[in-house]
């Protein structure tokens, strides 16, 4: 993977640690963000890499700008209402920084 | 599924059908992965499987969403046509109806 410059958009905006919350919005299209998610709190738990954008791929477009992809961590009590396992239970999520805020 | 109860997940080993893999080969082929002509992406496989009909999604097997996906795909990139496909898919039906198969002995 090659280092992106500060400028670059392509730029990682987030590190692993960082706290971030998953926008809540149900555009049409192909979205890889899913719904069980949107509009809940983690943490970055990894930085995955530079890929096309699969809400733009899938419209036979070129996938430009390119999105960084996280995996982020969250807690299953916070993101099941009924959760009865164990309270620090995690569940990791691959989502892309545009969906991040 | 989707954050909606769906039942015990049951793993189990696959054994592959001929058609199965021809499907996978396929979707390696038109993705362009190994050098090839790039016809389709992952995302269009996927944003058309979820274009299913519910009931569809659900009486389909894995490969039969991955198939009819593609062609989906191929007919909006305008790959085939869908005269091409019907005229095909006859020719297809046909093969088993050749005269060596009707003049097989009944059993």
């Amino acid at each position: 993977m090659k280092v992106k410059s500060g400028s670059d958009p392509d730029f990682p905006r987030f590190k692993a640690g960082d706290r971030v919350r998953v926008r809540k919005a149900y555009p049409l299209g192909h979205i890889r963000t899913p719904y069980y998610i949107r509009g809940h709190r983690g943490v970055i738990e990894r930085f995955c890499g530079v890929f096309g954008n699969p809400e733009e791929l899938a419209q036979m477009r070129s996938g430009e700008p390119r999105q960084p992809l996280y995996r982020v961590r969250f807690l299953q009590k916070d993101v099941w209402p009924a959760y009865r396992g164990n309270p620090e239970d995690v569940v990791e999520v691959e989502i892309f920084q545009h969906w991040l805020e | 599924m989707g954050g909606l109860p769906a039942g015990k997940v049951e793993p189990t080993e696959h054994a592959y059908a001929e058609w199965e893999r021809r499907v996978d080969a396929l979707m390696v082929l038109l993705s362009g992965v190994h050098g090839g002509k790039r016809l389709m992406t992952v995302d269009e496989l996927r944003k058309n499987i979820e274009a299913l009909p519910p009931d569809a999604y659900d009486r389909m097997s894995y490969y039969e969403r991955w198939v009819t996906s593609i062609t989906q795909t191929m007919i909006q990139r305008g790959v085939i046509t869908t005269d091409e496909l019907g005229r095909k898919m006859s020719d297809v039906e046909n093969r088993g109806q050749s005269p060596i198969s009707a003049e097989r002995p009944k059993p």
